[in-house]
């Protein structure tokens, strides 16, 4: 077995034969020609000829991956129509008396390390978009036929690289997936794979010399891993993670666009938590509702200094939009001596758990806090925006919070920047929360369940404690009382009461929460369609029927 | 000669398509059209062009347009830039 690593472009399993794909190259030679006249002649002949093999990979691209990602089609015909290109080549056949393949070689070179040489990797990208033209004028000019693949069982494909025109061309159902030596996550390769849930592999040091076809391999796309030949206990783990997601399919082909309803009619919110926007695509991906936990952290982690409002602002408000409508809940700033940064310099501290974090730390750092809650603000006008608070013990905080939104809500409206104060809503994480949920819940608009940190200052066990591991018990029914406590005590206040920890997600207490009364649960964007499914088929006794049977 | 200056919005910049959407456009006009970042310079209706400049989200374009029906092209260029970058 060879393990070959590279960058992944679309995450997956995939088992199968290798098939090596080889370009054919066109190797040019330069040559004087007679008639400079007849020669620009065959160059516009072979151009048009293109134009028209462009137009029709145009169409056949918009129907299988759609007008966006076809757009590239259009581009190609266009670069063919340019004047800078066409005088170029026309240049060198006219001042060097020579043969238009070497002209169209040479011009294709010069553009395509103009590109590569630019500063912008997605610019940088572009140069096989040149030689992917070149490629393709130099193949009509020697007079061979668009090739096409004939495969009789669906294959891996390895090439060195794959231009844009041959992904498109190549026949989707016989490829497992794609592996190439070259290209970037940025290549149309790579976004066309991604369009077509293909598993892709880009930048794979793979010895094509060595390596040879008709071997069986796995691909391992969220990984990035190609296994060739791989061994037994390789295969087995392989063949094992592509069964869960067959399975995770199968599951959200029957569930989605499902409501998230018992049978007997009882419907929550089920959302997704997340820490970062690469994951937004995983939330749709997997159906939620929304985003029920947003950890900020990231804007603050792995830097050198504290984001600015305007680089917040453009963050929370790509995410809004992209979530177009559907609600997103962002924590504030959740920080601690045990999760922070060197410029932030929280000082060591003996006992980081019950030290100066979340909501401590950002009312001891009002700037910090006040920098987050107006790009928050002017942000909730791109979409359906909810923040909630962390580790929040006393109505104390909560009014000093508030002074904080008041002078915020002034400031901006002198200002005349456009703004909306979101829900609010806390964490209910500590056992004052709890304790204290009555009298929280006449200050905030809902309460969200942190059952990570709430287990862990209930059962006094630090959960990474391995000598502890057997005794912490999450689903202990001393942490099931204060999730129905606090359920209990914000409908009685009129709000409503969701689960954010990992508790959320665990499909043997959904009946449980659904009979405590729970208005929403959040997990993790791959446990979303297990919820789902663990939800519909749970009876909460009411005497109600669901509608969409 | 009609003169303005644009700040790119795209977070994008402006990559193939929108060029292409741009070399469309400019190409309706007769007026030569000359888009400049930085004192680098490119015609706007060539692709390669303008995909030279490299023009990234935030950074100032100045559009030059002279010609005869340069008023209209810098109507349509202006709201093309504000709709699309």
């Amino acid at each position: 077995m060879q393990t070959y690593h590279g960058k992944s472009a679309f995450g997956g399993v995939a088992i199968g034969k290798i098939r090596i794909w080889k370009k054919n190259v066109h190797k040019v030679k330069r040559v004087r020609v007679d008639s400079v006249s007849e020669e620009k002649h065959r160059f516009y002949q072979a151009c048009e000829k293109a134009k028209e093999e462009l137009q029709g990979l145009y169409r056949s691209a918009c129907n299988e991956v759609g007008e966006a990602n076809a757009a590239i089609f259009e581009i190609h015909q266009m670069m063919l129509m340019d004047d800078d290109y066409l005088e170029a080549v026309e240049g060198l056949i006219t001042g060097q008396e020579i043969n238009a393949e070497y002209a169209v070689a040479v011009t294709g070179e010069r553009f395509a390390t103009m590109f590569a040489s630019m500063q912008d990797s997605y610019m940088q990208a572009r140069a096989e978009d040149v030689k992917d033209i070149s490629e393709r004028v130099l193949r009509i000019l020697n007079g061979e036929e668009e090739m096409q693949t004939v495969e009789q069982d669906p294959v891996i494909l390895v090439a060195e690289d794959l231009a844009p025109s041959e992904t498109v061309q190549l026949d989707k159902s016989k490829i497992l997936a794609f592996v190439t030596r070259k290209g970037s996550v940025n290549s149309h390769t790579a976004i066309l794979a991604r369009t077509m849930n293909i598993p892709a592999i880009v930048g794979a040091k793979i010895p094509l010399d060595e390596i040879e076809e008709g071997v069986f391999g796995a691909v391992d796309g969220d990984g990035g891993i190609l296994y060739y030949d791989p061994d037994k206990e390789t295969l087995a783990k392989m063949e094992e993670k592509q069964n869960k997601e067959q399975e995770q399919k199968l599951l959200l082909e029957t569930l989605k666009k499902k409501e998230n309803c018992t049978i007997d009619g009882r419907c929550i919110q089920l959302y997704a938590n997340i820490g970062n926007p690469e994951d937004l695509a995983l939330v749709l991906q997997n159906d939620a509702g929304g985003i029920g936990l947003f950890r900020s952290e990231f804007l603050y982690l792995e830097r050198n200094d504290f984001p600015g409002e305007e680089e917040q602002f453009s963050v929370y408000k790509s995410v809004l939009e992209s979530m177009a409508g559907k609600k997103v809940i962002i924590r504030t700033l959740d920080l601690g001596a045990d999760k922070q940064a060197d410029y932030i310099g929280l000082a060591t501290e003996e006992n980081p758990a019950l030290g100066v974090r979340g909501i401590r730390y950002c009312l001891k750092n009002p700037k910090v806090f006040r920098t987050q809650l107006r790009a928050l603000f002017r942000a909730g006008v791109y979409g359906n925006l909810s923040i909630m608070y962390p580790m929040i013990i006393s109505c104390a905080e909560l009014k000093q919070i508030q002074e904080h939104v008041a002078v915020i809500t002034e400031e901006l409206t002198r200002e005349g920047i456009p703004f909306v104060v979101p829900e609010q809503g806390i964490m209910i994480e500590t056992p004052a929360g709890v304790m204290l949920a009555e009298e929280l819940a006449q200050e905030v608009s809902f309460f969200s369940i942190g059952t990570n940190d709430l287990s862990q200052y209930t059962l006094a066990i630090d959960r990474q404690n391995a000598a502890l591991d057997g005794m912490y018990d999450p689903r202990s029914e001393a942490i099931l009382r204060m999730i129905e406590r606090t359920i209990a005590c914000g409908h009685k206040a009129g709000i409503w009461v969701g689960i954010c920890g990992e508790l959320g997600a665990d499909t043997t207490l959904t009946e449980t929460f659904l009979k405590m009364g729970v208005d929403e649960l959040s997990v993790a964007p791959g446990r979303v369609l297990s919820v789902r499914k663990a939800i519909r088929e749970t009876n909460c006794g009411t005497g109600g029927m669901r509608k969409d049977g | 000669m009609k003169e303005f200056t644009y700040i790119i919005k795209d977070p994008n910049g402006i990559h193939a398509r929108p060029a292409g959407m741009l070399v469309k456009e400019a190409s309706l006009y007769q007026a030569e059209i000359l888009l400049e970042k930085e004192g680098k310079q490119a015609d706007a209706k060539r692709i390669f062009s303008i995909m030279g400049l490299g023009i990234q989200q935030g950074q100032a374009v100045t559009v030059r347009i002279t010609g005869k029906d340069e008023e209209a092209a810098q109507e349509a260029m202006q709201r093309f830039m504000e709709e699309n970058l």
